[in-house]
């Protein structure tokens, strides 16, 4: 099933929807607008014929200068249809994309990913924490504007994840545990 | 010589400093902490081959708790840092630091954002063992170096 093939199956469920098939070297590749996103996920992965069950990964290219300046990628896999689509969203410096968690619960660190490493921003996402780089960390490092060689000092604590009082309450805990059990 | 020629009992005579020198520099636990292909390197330096055991510092510890020495083998990331640091802090005193490899003395290749330009930045660092990665015997040399500096180190 090429990216047309697919187009034609998916264009009827997502009425009024610019999809646009792309170029590729390895499997099929369409461009989806940002406002149907969700919309057309929900239809890859509940029609029976084409039942993208697996988000595989989500990304982003940033294509600076150009505008509109990123590319937010989905490698999507059906396994009961053995297919495999890539999907792409232009989004433009500034502008955010709505997060397909509500159709592939896996979306939520790949999104935490792409919005540390590139600052695009996933609306409805419950959670959109930093991931790879430390909590406090200024900046989106693979924007191709970002000063990749800097110096700054390293972190050499964390923050506790529990309080004294809340340590002290667990051990108190188990200690009444084990004298129960036992 | 001193009281070895008074006595009919053959013992020997040191000071106390001398024999915690030696005993300390020739049982040195090291605590595994591989962090990069360095790590492979260190690893084929603890078996057969190469045989730390000649040097007494074979038996790698899963606990920094049992721990005196840290060989730090590979890049260390700005997120790794504060994990590294906790570690060190818990090991007993006397402990010793190596830094392994161009990436932990200095960041190596890895001129970026993501991992710290030497990880004397982080923890206090005894030896460094140049090399991308080093080979095994550049790494026994470092403890050996490091056995030296333990047997010249005061103990109080």
């Amino acid at each position: 099933m090429d990216a047309a093939a697919i187009l034609a199956t998916l264009t009827p469920l997502v009425p009024g929807a610019a999809f646009e098939a792309s170029p590729s070297i390895d499997f099929a590749t369409i461009y989806v607008p940002v406002e149907r996103l969700v919309d057309a996920c929900r239809a890859l992965r509940e029609t029976r014929e084409l039942s993208f069950e697996m988000l595989i990964e989500v990304t982003a290219v940033d294509f600076f200068p150009r505008t509109p300046r990123f590319e937010v990628v989905y490698h999507l896999v059906s396994i009961s249809n053995r297919l495999r689509l890539r999907l792409k969203v232009r989004v433009p410096e500034g502008a955010s994309v709505p997060t397909v968690q509500g159709v592939w619960p896996a979306a939520g660190w790949p999104e935490r990913e792409v919005w540390d490493m590139f600052g695009i921003v996933f609306d409805g996402h419950p959670d959109l924490r930093r991931i790879l780089m430390p909590e406090d960390w200024t900046g989106h490092p693979l924007r191709k504007d970002y000063p990749v060689q800097i110096r700054k000092v390293a972190q050499t604590y964390e923050p506790l994840e529990v309080t004294e009082q809340e340590f002290r309450a667990n051990l108190e805990r188990d200690r009444t545990r084990r004298m129960t059990t036992h | 010589m001193g009281i070895e020629s008074e006595i009919e009992i053959p013992v020997l005579t040191t000071t106390v400093e001398k024999m915690v020198q030696w005993a300390r520099k020739s049982a040195i636990w090291p605590v595994t902490f591989g962090l990069a292909c360095c790590a492979i390197e260190m690893m084929a330096m603890s078996c057969s081959r190469y045989d730390i055991a000649r040097f007494g510092a074979e038996v790698f510890r899963g606990s920094p708790r049992q721990a005196d020495l840290m060989i730090i083998a590979g890049r260390l990331s700005r997120k790794m840092a504060p994990a590294l640091r906790r570690i060190y802090d818990q090991m007993p005193e006397p402990k010793w630091v190596i830094s392994m490899g161009a990436c932990a003395s200095v960041g190596g290749v890895f001129d970026n954002y993501a991992i710290v330009q030497g990880v004397d930045q982080v923890v206090p660092v005894d030896v460094y063992v140049p090399g991308c990665p080093p080979r095994p015997e550049s790494l026994i040399y470092g403890i050996v170096q490091l056995q030296q500096k333990i047997s010249r180190s005061k103990i109080a």
